[in-house]
This record gives structure tokens, C-alpha cells and sequence, in this order.
């Protein structure tokens, strides 16, 4: 039987600079179907997608609608293809109604009275309620829920005429219940012929809604499969790969007394979500505790607690034998609590100042004197920090901005390091950084636990948390669902808990609820 | 598992920079990521280009621009009268540029110094209004301290609705602009007219003990002492000081200040208060050394000028001390343009010229351009 495809690509190759984004990816839609693109963060799923609704051109390969070859290189050509895309975060104009936001860019008509414009907003609610999309039409975005925003955009590409519509991540923002409400409307869509496709990590949602399901892992798509052919376990196993190499376990500590106590912690996230729930966890003097899990479960959240930058409602942290001070960086700062923030350019450095003013950062206070920074002791001690770091740059004086990554990542470290802490949080410490710079960052985190300190490891890189972490916990909604030693931790295992999955018997209790 | 780089995350948000190729040249204009502030040179080009764009209107205006541009520049600066006339202009606009200038750098977009301005000559008026009979040695020092508190107070009524409501200071600031002029206008109408002025709008003229001292037979005053002594205090806050490195820090990456335990609202208010200070110094030094009276129409729009000089200046302090003296120039300079037939608004077209070149050239120095290959 001969199977038509709605979407093929293939050979799809996408670099960004030097990093390959997609690798040789091969993928196929069929038609009236609920495809589901599993993978990781940074898989290379959205970059994918991208190029499918033109926002990105892929730097070779083909892509192919309905068998009829295509170059897609605008989002109005993918439009015109009936190629629509919901993104992650919503493109939306604000100020306007949604009628407005979804009747934009159309160019028929000059004239657009009040008359017109009741056409087109009975029009638009006709596809709306045909799809059991319900939001107020007439009402400006910021107005909307996030659900309800992502319904305008989901009525935004039916309008324009989509029969291939690709939603990034969409229950990423949604609550429990309006994405219930989604795999409605998607099963909805499916009925109407329309092809879907989503990109998720979470595993539920697959099983739950998709027809098959293609998993990508670091820029290749490595297998395709029917839903029926498969089940969470195998999905889970498939996403976070094999076990690449053994790599030389560090040698064991005797384990040391608690220093940092975290107990029945409750922490909202911006929006007044819930990001951690009842979260309990210890780490002990001299070992490092990794932290893994999929992104968004609470890791941000529980790192900004533990560094000051955010408060906690409920529950209370133990450092060093005393409570830590709720929502205090400063606090933490004296409390000897370093931080490595996730995105470094983003909140760790200041690019366009030099090296003395980055490493001034958290000690600025002890070096000044009578509020005067000491200029040219601060210089020197500047210049020893970068020869002992062995920070490759031009001059004291150099803007950040301009070193490599790995030495912006040396030079954050050396100011961490230089306040002697007793306990570091280090959120993705290696990201983007090449493989020598990856080995320099994990030879200091050794280095500190040899020094007895601890370190609350959070990655998304597995290899790298099993690799040096003493501990394993894993975080799933805000809690530690799992706990793991060196060497009973298996790749499995750690994916199962990463996806929700505890036990057989749990596994059921989740669905209950 | 996730060894992607930070580019892709970044990418999503962005179109694809994918060079298009030009057809007319081989040559392409890409955005430069890592470009964020202007080369030095830019400032200086944008300053040609807008004298040469507003040579074009002066002459549609039937006069040759190159006459009327040396006409003004020996008018401001070709004699010892022009000299210390565009140095008692650029009083005001150092000290207003310094207050913007010091908001700018942790990102507060004040645009109200002309308010500030008026408040702080309105509050340095109260005390020869309400204390006439204050002793001598007392009388200035009065007044320098109740200007900068009343300017202060002004830019504070921008930064606490900023801070705690998330108010747009651009806004506040702006409209505080139109209720200071209207609120000094009721004065000198009002209340503080002088009773024998023959219904001019003005308070009675300053006493000896009320005015700023003068240099010889000029108009310049006092007030270029305490201009001078702000700038270097400026400089030497930013640069030594834990606070200057704070405020720095905020400039460049407040998200990183934040890690670094700073508490930036607290900032924003310290700032404003100093920034609208520096205008109601600004505001004093006019009343007491130039114009000896409080009177409508008190200022020629220093306090908007103020930010062109900031802009024009970098928020540097040594370029702030060259911009504010070549903007009193050009103030000085128009006057002098009238004699042959032009409105002296033609400093005001070169004002806005060059900030809107300024703003250009910035935005473009953010691109690059690359022969296609």
C-alpha cells in the first residue's frame, strides 16, 4: 500500500555558525494524523519545525508537501503551502483584539469599516466554535488567559488556511486542564483531516494524544514508530540514549555532615504556578548532588531560592546550621553560597565591562574601603585570579563579551571560587561550551569537592550528572521523585523518573490524578 | 542531553539572518550581534551630516549655509563676549546634562530635567520670597540647597511611581514638564508678581545677597564654578566609588546586578533625586546669576537640550563638559544669525538635527557591510 505523506523532509542539515543544529534528519508526516516529535531540550526539534514553517531555511537538504517538492524561505511561503505554526511563545500583538491579531497581514480589501470587520469576526468565530476554540474575539490579547491566547493562535493558522499545523511545545504553558482541553481541539482538527504536529518532551502527552512518533536526540532523528508499537518506558529509554562511554568514577568520600537542609518547600514561579511543591532534599558537606530532570519542572525556580533570588511561601532552608534568609542575595552571598547561573551572558556577567569589574561582582564590598573601591588592589588581585584561572584574554580592560565562551565560563568560576564558598549552585555549567572547556569546568567542580565543599549539579546533560555527581536526584512537578547513589544509577532509571514514571504502581496513581 | 549551544534557544526569537543577497551590489548589510555601542566616529559623522541637512533648508531660505555657519561660530566663539555668552548658556545644560546623564546610566529615561529645572528655581525663589531678612552669608547657600531638594523632589515624583507600579517614567517625567511650567506660571502671575513691576511676570529683582557673584563686566557667573565642580564629582562617583560600580552594573546587565545583590529600586529613586537635584542646581544658578528674577519664560528649553548633550556626550563626563559647550555655542550662535535675517529657531532645527542623526548613526553602526562571496 502506498502511503501518502502530508510532510517528508529529507537530509535536512541545519548549522548555526559551527554548531550543527540538525544533522542529516529524515522525517515524514502522513497525512490526517497527530504526529508527536519527542526529544530533549536542544534536540533540534524546534530548529525542525522552524524550517518547515520558514522561519529558518535549512542549510541543505529537501523538503517535500504532499510529494511535490518545495523551497519554503518565508513563513508567507509556508502560509500559502497550508503550513501553520503555533510557537512556543505566542506571536501576538497585544494591544489588539484577537480578530484583529488573526485578520493581520491579509491584504484584501482597503476599506475596513465597522462593517467589515463584524464579517470577519463572525467568521472567525464560526472556525472557532467549528473546533470548539472559544475565546472572546472581540477582547485585546493581553486580556486573554495563556490558553486562550494559544486558541487565537490555533484559529490564526485554520484561518489562513492550514492543513498542516505544527504546535511547539504547546502544554508547556498551559495548566492541566486547558491541555486537556487542547487534545480535544486536536482530535478535533485530526477529525476535520488536518495534519498536526507537536513537539513535547513529556511522555504522557505522546501516549495520550499522538497517531506516531518520531524521537530526536542531540540534532538526529533516531527512530519513528507507531504509537501502538510502543510504551513510556521504551519512549523514555529512546529519548536520553545509551550510555556512551564508561567514563573513571571519582573516587568515593566518606560522606560528611548535612549542610544544607531543604524541608517541605513551597515556591510560586512568576505566574503564580506552583514550581515547587513540598520539595524536600539534603546535601552534605563534600559531595555533589546532581539534579536531573526535564526542563521546567522547578529547576530555575529551585536554583533562584537557594541563591536568594527569589522567596519562598511555605517550608523552611538550613545552610551551615543556620535558616538562610528568604529572598536575600545578599544574604546568601555571606552565607558563602556561590552561584553558577544558567545563562551566563544573561545574568552572570556584564559584557560590555571588563575583567575587574565581572570579578568584582560579589566581593565589590569587602574591596572597597570607606566607600571607595581599591582601584589598583583590586587590579592586581584581578590579574592573579585571571593567571591562576588561566583566563585567555587581551587585557584587564577587555569587554567580556568579546572572550570565548569557555573563558567567560573560567572567569565566572574564578569569582565564584575566589569568595571561598562552602556550597556552590552550578545550573547547567557547561552549556555551549566545546569539550576541552567542558573538562576544564568539571575538573573545578572535582576540585572544590576535594576541598570538602558541596555542589548542587542541575544539567540537562545526563552524562555529565552521572559522571560527577555522588547523588542523583531527580525532579518531576516541583518535587525529588527519585534519589539515586553512584553507580546504582542507570540511564533507565534516571528516564523513568525524569518523565514521572516512579513504580508500576505509582505509574498508576499518577494517571488517577 | 541537551549540549546545544545557547544560539539556538536565541535563534527561535529572531528572523533568520541568513544573508539576502542584494542584487544591485555585491555587497550585503547584515545585523552585527556583537556590535552593541557606537564607534567614536559616528558621533562626529552624525554632527557633519546634520549641519549639511540643515545647509540644505538654510539655503531653500535663499542664504548660503557656509556664511551662515561661520556666522555663528564667530558669533559664539570668535570674541570675548561671545565666549563668556555661550559659556553662561552651557551652565545650564552641563548641569542638566549631568542630572540625565547619571539616569540614563542605570537605563531611567528621564526626560523631565526642564521641570526639574523650574522646580529648582521655583524652591531657590521661595527662600528670597519667604525670607528676605535671612542673614547675608546665609542667602546662597539657602538657596543652592533648597533648588536641589526641590528639583530632587520633582524627579522623585518620576521614580516612585516607577518603582512601585512599574510607571513609565517617560511619560511622568514628561508631563511633570507641563505642571512645573504651569505651576511657576501661577507664581509669577500670582502670589510671588512683583507689585511694581508694571504687571510684568516676574517676582521682584534679586538683591545683591540673593544673586550669584559675576566675573568683571560679563554675565558669567558663579554658577560655572558649581558646573564644573558636579561634572568632576561625577566623574570621580562613577569611577572610584562602590556606588559608581553599582550604578555600572545596573547599566550594563541589571539582570546580573540582581545576582550580585543589588536592590535596583533603591537606586532608581537615590538616582533620581540626584539627577533631578543637578536640574534644580541648574534651575538656581539661571534665577540667581543670569536672570536675577523668577519670570516666565524662565528657560529656553535647557532641560530638553540637556539630553541631547548627554546623548551627544556618551554620558562621558569630559564629553559632556565639550557637548555642553558647543550646544551653548549654537544657542549663542542663533542669537547671532538673526542680525542677517534668519530666526534664531535655526539652532533649534540643529538641535533636533543632530540627535536624530545621533540616533541614526547608532542604529546604524549596529549593522556591518559585507562585500557577497
Amino acid at each position: 500500500m502506498l502511503e501518502t505523506y502530508s510532510v517528508e523532509m529529507q537530509g535536512i542539515v541545519k548549522q548555526f555558525g559551527s554548531v550543527t543544529a540538525n544533522d542529516h534528519v529524515d522525517f515524514k508526516a502522513k497525512a490526517g494524523e497527530i504526529h508527536a516529535l519527542l526529544g530533549e531540550n536542544g534536540a533540534g526539534k524546534s530548529t525542525m519545525m522552524c524550517m518547515l514553517s520558514g522561519v529558518y531555511r535549512p542549510t541543505s537538504g529537501e523538503i517535500y508537501i504532499h510529494g511535490e517538492k518545495v523551497k519554503i524561505r518565508s513563513p508567507k511561503d509556508a502560509m500559502k503551502l497550508g503550513i501553520g505554526m503555533v510557537f512556543q511563545n505566542f506571536r501576538l500583538v497585544q494591544t489588539l483584539t484577537a480578530a484583529e491579531n488573526i485578520i493581520l497581514g491579509e491584504k484584501t480589501s482597503f476599506w475596513r469599516g465597522p462593517g467589515w470587520m463584524k464579517k470577519k469576526q463572525e467568521e472567525i468565530e464560526a472556525i472557532a466554535t467549528r473546533f470548539g476554540l472559544t475565546f472572546p474575539v472581540d477582547r485585546p490579547i493581553w486580556q486573554l488567559s495563556v490558553g486562550e491566547q494559544q486558541r487565537v493562535e490555533i484559529v490564526k493558522t485554520l484561518y489562513r488556511g492550514a492543513d498542516l499545523i505544527i504546535l511547539d511545545e504547546p502544554t508547556s504553558v498551559l495548566t492541566p486542564g486547558e491541555a486537556d482541553q487542547l487534545f480535544e481541539t486536536l482530535a478535533q482538527l485530526k477529525a476535520e483531516g488536518k495534519t498536526v504536529i507537536i513537539t513535547t518532551h513529556k511522555l504522557k502527552e505522546v501516549m495520550a494524544i499522538s497517531d506516531s512518533i518520531s524521537i530526536m536526540r542531540k540534532g538526529k532523528l533516531t527512530h519513528t514508530m507507531e504509537k501502538s508499537e510502543t510504551n513510556e518506558r521504551e519512549l523514555a529509554r529512546l529519548m536520553v540514549g545509551k550510555e556512551l562511554t564508561a567514563q573513571k568514577p571519582l573516587a568515593s568520600r566518606p560522606k560528611g555532615k548535612p549542610l544544607l537542609i531543604v524541608d517541605q518547600l513551597d515556591v510560586y514561579a512568576d505566574h503564580g504556578r506552583k514550581a515547587l511543591n513540598q520539595m524536600e532534599f539534603q546535601v552534605h558537606e563534600g559531595e555533589i548532588v546532581g539534579v536531573a530532570g526535564v526542563a521546567g519542572n522547578g529547576q530555575k525556580e529551585l536554583a533562584e531560592v537557594l541563591t536568594g533570588l527569589r522567596s519562598w511561601h511555605k517550608g523552611s532552608i538550613t545552610f551551615n546550621g543556620s535558616p538562610l534568609k528568604n529572598a536575600s542575595v545578599r544574604g546568601a552571598i555571606e552565607a558563602r553560597i556561590a552561584h553558577v547561573p544558567e545563562n551566563r551572558m544573561k545574568s552572570g556577567l556584564a559584557g560590555s565591562l571588563g575583567i575587574v569589574d565581572n570579578l568584582l561582582f560579589k566581593s565589590y564590598r569587602k574591596r572597597s574601603r570607606y566607600g571607595f573601591l581599591r582601584s589598583r588592589a583590586n587590579r592586581s588581585w584581578s590579574q592573579s585570579l585571571v593567571e591562576q584561572f588561566d583566563v585567555r584574554t587581551p587585557g584587564l580592560d577587555t569587554p567580556v563579551r568579546q572572550l570565548s565562551g569557555g573563558n567567560q565560563q573560567k572567569l565566572l568560576f574564578a569569582r565564584e571560587v575566589d569568595q571561598d564558598p562552602l556550597f556552590m549552585v552550578a545550573v547547567h555549567p557547561t552549556q555551549g561550551l566545546d569539550v576541552g572547556a567542558t573538562e576544564g569546568v568539571h575538573r573545578l567542580l572535582t576540585e572544590m569537592r576535594g576541598q570538602g565543599k558541596s555542589i548542587l549539579l542541575i544539567s540537562e546533560d545526563l552524562d555529565e550528572v552521572m559522571q560527577l555527581s555522588d547523588r542523583i536526584l531527580v525532579i518531576y512537578n516541583g518535587r525529588m521523585v527519585g534519589e539515586l547513589a553512584r553507580g546504582e544509577a542507570t540511564r533507565e532509571q534516571i528516564g523513568l523518573y525524569m518523565a514521572g514514571v516512579r513504580d508500576e504502581g505509582d505509574a498508576e496513581e499518577e494517571k488517577v490524578i | 542531553m541537551s549540549k546545544q549551544p545557547v544560539q539556538n534557544t536565541l535563534a527561535i526569537e529572531q528572523p533568520d539572518l541568513t544573508p539576502r543577497r542584494s542584487k544591485l551590489l555585491s555587497l550585503r548589510i547584515e545585523l552585527d550581534p556583537t556590535r552593541k555601542e557606537s564607534p567614536w566616529w559616528m558621533t562626529i559623522i552624525s554632527v557633519l551630516l546634520a549641519l549639511v541637512f540643515c545647509g540644505i533648508f538654510i539655503a531653500a531660505n535663499g542664504m548660503n549655509p557656509i556664511t551662515v555657519y561661520s556666522k555663528m561660530i564667530t558669533g559664539a566663539f570668535g570674541t570675548t563676549f561671545g565666549i563668556t555668552e555661550t559659556l553662561v548658556k552651557s551652565i545650564p545644560l552641563l548641569l542638566c546634562g549631568i542630572g540625565v546623564a547619571i539616569a540614563y546610566r542605570i537605563s531611567v529615561w528621564n526626560i523631565g530635567a526642564e521641570g526639574q529645572f523650574l522646580a529648582g528655581a521655583m524652591a531657590a525663589t521661595a527662600v528670597t520670597v519667604y525670607f528676605p531678612n535671612m542673614p547675608v552669608y546665609l542667602v546662597i547657600p539657602a538657596m543652592i540647597v533648597f533648588s536641589i531638594l526641590g528639583g530632587g523632589i520633582w524627579g522623585l515624583l518620576t521614580a516612585i511611581p516607577r518603582t512601585y507600579f512599574q510607571v513609565n517614567e517617560l511619560i511622568t517625567s514628561l508631563m511633570l514638564n507641563y505642571v512645573a511650567m504651569l505651576a511657576l506660571n501661577y507664581f509669577v502671575f500670582g502670589p510671588w508678581k512683583d507689585p511694581k513691576g508694571f504687571n510684568f511676570p516676574g517676582t521682584p529683582v534679586f538683591t545683591d545677597a540673593q544673586s550669584l557673584p559675576v566675573l568683571g563686566d560679563t554675565r558669567l557667573h558663579l554658577g560655572l564654578v558649581f558646573a564644573i565642580i558636579a561634572v568632576l564629582l561625577y566623574a570621580f562617583l562613577m569611577k572610584y566609588t562602590r556606588w559608581g560600580y553599582e550604578l555600572r552594573l545596573i547599566g550594563a546587565n541589571p539582570e546580573a546586578a540582581k545576582n550580585a545583590g543589588i536592590k535596583i529600586s533603591r537606586h532608581i529613586l537615590l538616582v533620581m533625586l540626584i539627577s533631578g537635584g543637578m536640574a534644580g542646581l541648574a534651575g538656581m544658578a539661571e534665577v540667581s546669576g543670569v536672570t536675577h528674577r523668577l519670570m516666565y519664560g524662565i528657560s529656553p528649553g535647557y532641560g530638553y537640550t540637556a539630553i541631547i548633550v548627554a546623548w551627544l556626550a556618551k554620558l562621558n563626563p569630559l564629553g559632556l563638559v565639550i557637548s555642553s559647550f558647543l550646544f551653548g555655542g549654537l544657542i549663542v550662535g542663533g542669537f547671532s544669525v538673526q542680525t542677517i535675517g534668519l530666526p534664531s529657531s535655526i539652532s533649534s532645527m540643529i538641535q533636533g538635527a543632530i540627535l536624530f542623526f545621533l540616533i541614526a548613526g547608532s542604529m546604524a553602526s549596529k549593522f556591518r557591510i559585507r562585500r557577497n562571496g
